[in-house]
């Protein structure tokens, strides 16, 4: 008892605090190694004891994921298992001075049971200083689903704190680049937006571009040079079944989804130059929207269906256009710099991230689409391919460590970061998947 | 006498009689027991010699000029060795018709599919060189790489410089 009041000690807690920073532990599954580089000033601290099926061992630990997920926010931060004096499974049982003394400002406690085929995890989030219940809650689902059932929690609570939606059970696609034995080795891998579970869909001699989620969450759309051009293809993540959607001379590129899933613009050169063009994907109808002899490429879908934006030189230098489907009117909407590209609408739908090059140097940066207000959000170099999480909260993207391609992950207030190298080769081409169901 | 006319006679007759693909030469009747030996030595030996000038003949025509075309950040304009290498692409390429395949590539900077259009727009502007030296557009293919297939790794201008390239396959 008496050597747990060194925790009161607050330069120890603060060494506790920014150890935990610096030495950022390094969680890896498949091909992807996640590090937290910085986190929030006043991250929430929170305890979450093990959550244990009585009598039976668990294939997950269901905690520490929900610890990882919560620290991969950056807001919040989570007490070492070490220092916990007891591990609670329900409220009842909750000490709640234990958890004054770790400084912990909530307490996730919960347990596994078995129901016939179906596990269910229920848990309960409990206020310290307050010393109530927030809210008790339950998620059943197979033996299997361990991971998912942990995200859900995740959810919940980073809901409940925060506000905002968590979008701890979504999906990562990316694509993979290798040398092995002096052969180039590409890949596209799916995997949780923690890294964990990857998923081969494609390997390839050959590159692999642009992976894009239809909205359904089914289906990746995505370039392949497999046939020796490149060409769009679709491909189910249910069935993994593939189809090969164009096959025109020249540029096939850039698929992007319509919010309907019933449509995909794309970028084909073959009547001449970078155009966009729309496939209806149930008729198999080409219609085509630019009409000028600049690069026209990288669209994107505004929320309602009805405009795209997307990066064109025709003003004589890369920046960002909005094209109205129906009329074909086009407006520019970038002025700032001379290279804005590859733009992405944040689920708000006014905040426009873009690559943009400034003194030569590329970042991602956000344009406030009412205030006009550009905002850096990266120090790193050579960015490009930025995702924005369905939540808002956070976007991945790609850039160079050294030699090395690797993702990086911040927040859209630039305060959060995280990285997430591949363990061999080069990682590139990110994208986030919508809310699954 | 008549031998050595005939020695040196025979093999330019053989010469253009193989030529002609016909397969027996013409025998002085006279002579025929001792000149059709000859002539069989003869024209083995001339054969033999022969022979190195048609393999000549068949043996594929070559073209020493560069393949590889390299271009300025951000442009597609051909410089004066690109230039001058094509000039004598696009002469082979009338002279001996062949399909060729151009791959336009370009550095790591910047949006990827963006990439893809500007290497497709060096690869066309090779192409539209060669269409105005004459060679038929239909004998090119052009296909893009955009910043996917780099020649040299390294996130510098040396490297960034190599990669910036048209290729003719």
């Amino acid at each position: 008892m008496l050597q747990k009041s060194i925790f009161l000690n607050r330069s120890v807690k603060i060494f506790l605090l920014s150890s935990i920073l610096a030495i950022a532990p390094a969680i890896a599954w498949g091909e992807l190694v996640i590090r937290v580089t910085q986190g929030n000033d006043k991250p929430t601290i929170v305890a979450i004891p093990p959550m244990v099926m009585a009598g039976a061992q668990l294939s997950e630990d269901i905690s520490s994921i929900i610890e990882s997920d919560l620290e991969r926010s950056g807001l919040f931060k989570v007490v070492p298992r070490n220092n916990m004096l007891s591990f609670p499974s329900d409220a009842d049982d909750v000490y709640f001075r234990d958890w004054r003394l770790l400084g912990s400002e909530y307490l996730l406690v919960g347990a596994v049971t078995k129901d016939d085929d179906l596990i269910e995890l229920s848990f309960s989030l409990l206020n310290v200083n307050a010393q109530n219940t927030v809210f008790k809650h339950s998620v059943r689902g197979t033996e299997n689903q361990l991971r998912d059932l942990a995200h859900m929690a995740s959810d919940k609570v980073y809901e409940e704190i925060t506000g905002i939606r968590g979008a701890f059970s979504t999906r990562l696609a990316y694509v993979t680049a290798d040398q092995v034995d002096g052969n180039f080795v590409y890949k596209l891998n799916v995997s949780d937006s923690d890294g964990a579970r990857e998923r081969l869909m494609l390997e390839s001699s050959e590159p692999i571009m642009s992976p894009a989620w239809a909205p359904s969450g089914d289906e990746l759309a995505y370039v392949s040079f497999e046939t020796g051009r490149p060409a769009i293809w679709r491909q189910s993540l249910v069935t993994a079944a593939r189809k090969q959607l164009t096959n025109f001379r020249g540029l096939n590129g850039a698929p992007a989804w319509s919010p309907d899933g019933k449509k995909l613009a794309m970028v084909l050169s073959k009547d001449g130059n970078p155009e966009i063009y729309i496939l209806d994907l149930t008729s198999n109808k080409l219609s085509r929207l630019t009409r000028h002899f600049a690069i026209d490429t990288e669209p994107t879908w505004e929320p309602d269906g009805k405009s795209l934006l997307f990066t064109s030189d025709r003003g004589g230098t890369p920046q960002i256009y909005k094209l109205t489907v129906a009329s074909k009117a086009v407006q520019r909407i970038t002025f700032r710099g001379n290279y804005n590209a590859r733009p992405s609408l944040a689920p708000d739908g006014r905040t426009l991230v873009v690559v943009h090059r400034e003194s030569g140097v590329f970042h991602i940066a956000t344009l406030d689409l009412k205030t006009r207000r550009m905002v850096e959000l990266t120090k790193t170099r050579l960015d490009e391919s930025p995702t924005v999480a369905p939540n808002g909260a956070m976007l991945i993207y790609a850039t160079k460590q050294g030699d090395r391609g690797v993702l990086s992950a911040v927040s859209l207030d630039a305060g959060i970061k995280y990285s997430l190298p591949a363990k061999s080769g080069d990682v590139r081409e990110p994208a986030w998947s919508p809310f699954l169901r | 006498m008549n031998i050595s006319l005939t020695k040196l006679g025979l093999p330019v007759l053989c010469l253009s009689v193989l030529l002609a693909g016909c397969s027996s030469a013409p025998v002085d009747e006279t002579t025929s027991t001792i000149e059709d030996t000859t002539v069989q030595t003869a024209s083995v030996e001339m054969e033999a010699e022969a022979a190195p000038v048609m393999v000549e003949e068949i043996e594929e025509p070559t073209n020493n000029a560069a393949t590889v075309f390299y271009f300025e950040f951000d442009k597609a304009i051909l410089n004066d060795e690109t230039r001058a290498a094509l000039v004598e692409h696009a002469q082979f390429m009338m002279d001996y018709p062949t399909t060729i395949r151009l791959e336009g590539h370009a550095d790591e900077r910047g949006t990827r599919e963006y990439n893809m259009a500007l290497a497709e727009r060096r690869a066309n502007a090779v192409k539209e060189f060669m269409v105005l030296q004459g060679v038929a557009g239909s004998m090119i293919e052009v296909v893009s790489y955009g910043e996917e297939r780099a020649a040299s790794f390294g996130s510098n201008a040396a490297a960034w410089s190599m990669n910036r390239r048209v290729e003719l396959k």
